[in-house]
């Protein structure tokens, strides 16, 4: 219930004072339950999130459908942009949302937003069915038993993730093609870029801190 | 461990992206599983990733996809353990990613040597790139030798030096073709490396140049 665990307050802050995320699908309106209170607010910003903790900790299918209906459209869109056919990207998209619901127990919203954490999904599924070549992951980090994340670190997060959509947004097209290019596996890497000019410091510090913590728990 | 040479954005945003060659990425996981500097500027590319995803215009999804999607849910659901998987932790000496393809520690390491003390054990990677562990004695040299493509080195234990700088255990070089350099590993303690390159070394040297073709690399 981690994500739900928001005060009333916080639910308020929320909804006062994040921008409307830009890439909420068109037309949705997602019902976002307050807690506290029994009033269902709709609004146009999506806390995927708190869908994915739904999916997560009650086997939500409502919850579910919409985040496939938002991600499920991009995910194909994806594959397909990495050089699957439509018949491969479909197959693909629906084993990627299905592991979704497979690996619902492992989302943490303290340390990945549901785009990231579908985007790695993603990601893998395309190197076994397209690359072939293997990508040896980095040793897992003991973060122990999930503690309740932080209202206020999520919220953060989440403001951070959402400025970093907008600054890719914004980039020069010929700047942005070459990022998307790289994440679409379509680029070789003396073509990489230098420098993203995307605002990731604040957020590579963030995820610095939390390290930090992690190894003083640890020792 | 202080570790002072660490991977470039452009490494560990290709990792991100998943556009590496299998040796590179072998030297990234590895790296990050020492360096929580590099870890979280990798978590930072893969919001990156999400960022991207989330701009990707719509594809048109089949007919009742959504309910084949729940299709195979309902068809696994009771193979999917409920509890999280033990977290891959390091046994010995070498990071987990790279005792996976040693086959465990140091200990299991098949050494052959290549001439002047140095001695390496060439790691099964897909295409595009090769990688090697590399055990030079202390004080010794590598052959002196440029690059053609770029050159990863990662130094696992021991420290070596070239005319430019010095590099401990964590430690991460990039040569490329303008790197000319002659790495020598320090006196005191033998260096282990893991190395991998997108091309074959060129040793400057006749008899090292010939040698070239036996140490496959």
């Amino acid at each position: 219930m981690s994500v739900m665990m928001l005060d009333a307050g916080q639910s308020e802050k929320l909804d006062a004072d994040l921008p409307a995320w830009p890439y909420a699908a068109q037309g949705q309106q997602v019902t976002r339950r307050k807690e506290g209170s029994a009033v269902q607010a709709t609004d146009d910003i999506t806390d995927w999130a708190v869908l994915m903790a739904r999916v997560r900790d009650d086997q939500d299918r409502a919850a579910f459908a919409a985040l496939f209906r938002h991600f499920a459209p991009r995910v194909k869109s994806f594959l397909m942009k990495s050089g699957a056919d439509a018949t491969l990207a479909e197959e693909c998209a629906q084993d990627v949302m299905a592991s979704l619901w497979q690996k619902a127990h492992l989302f943490d919203p303290s340390r990945a937003s549901v785009a990231t954490w579908i985007f790695t999904i993603a990601r893998n599924r395309r190197i076994d069915a397209l690359r072939k070549a293997r990508r040896p992951e980095p040793e897992d980090l003991d973060w122990g038993p999930t503690a309740e994340p932080d209202g206020a670190d999520l919220y953060e997060a989440s403001q951070e993730n959402t400025r970093l959509g907008a600054a890719l947004a914004q980039l020069p097209q010929k700047q942005r093609a070459l990022i998307e290019r790289a994440y679409f596996g379509d680029l070789s890497h003396g073509e990489l870029a230098a420098e993203t000019g995307l605002p990731l410091g604040t957020i590579k510090s963030r995820i610095r801190l939390a390290l930090e913590k992690l190894r003083l728990q640890m020792s | 461990m202080t570790i002072r040479h660490h991977l470039s954005d452009q490494l560990l945003m290709a990792y991100a992206a998943g556009d590496l060659p299998e040796a590179f990425n072998l030297v990234v996981a590895t790296h990050v599983s020492l360096c929580d500097e590099c870890r979280a500027q990798l978590a930072a590319f893969e919001v990156v990733g999400g960022a991207v995803l989330d701009l990707c215009d719509l594809a048109t999804m089949r007919d009742g996809s959504l309910d084949a999607c729940f299709a195979r849910i309902d068809a696994c659901i009771d193979a999917v353990p409920q509890s999280r998987v033990a977290p891959r932790k390091r046994a010995g000496v070498l990071p987990a990613p790279l005792a996976d393809y040693v086959g465990g520690d140091l200990g299991q390491v098949k050494w052959r040597s290549i001439g002047a003390g140095v001695r390496q054990a060439i790691l099964p990677t897909g295409k595009g790139a090769s990688a090697r562990l590399l055990h030079i004695p202390a004080g010794q040299a590598v052959p002196d030798h440029g690059h053609r493509g770029i050159e990863l080195t990662l130094v696992l234990q021991g420290a070596f030096r070239d005319d430019a700088d010095r590099f401990g255990p964590g430690d991460v070089e990039i040569a490329d073709q303008a790197t000319e350099h002659t790495p020598v590993a320090e006196a005191g303690m033998d260096c282990i490396c893991l190395a991998a390159t997108d091309a074959p070394l060129r040793f400057n040297g006749l008899i090292p140049r010939l040698a070239q073709p036996f140490f496959r690399i």
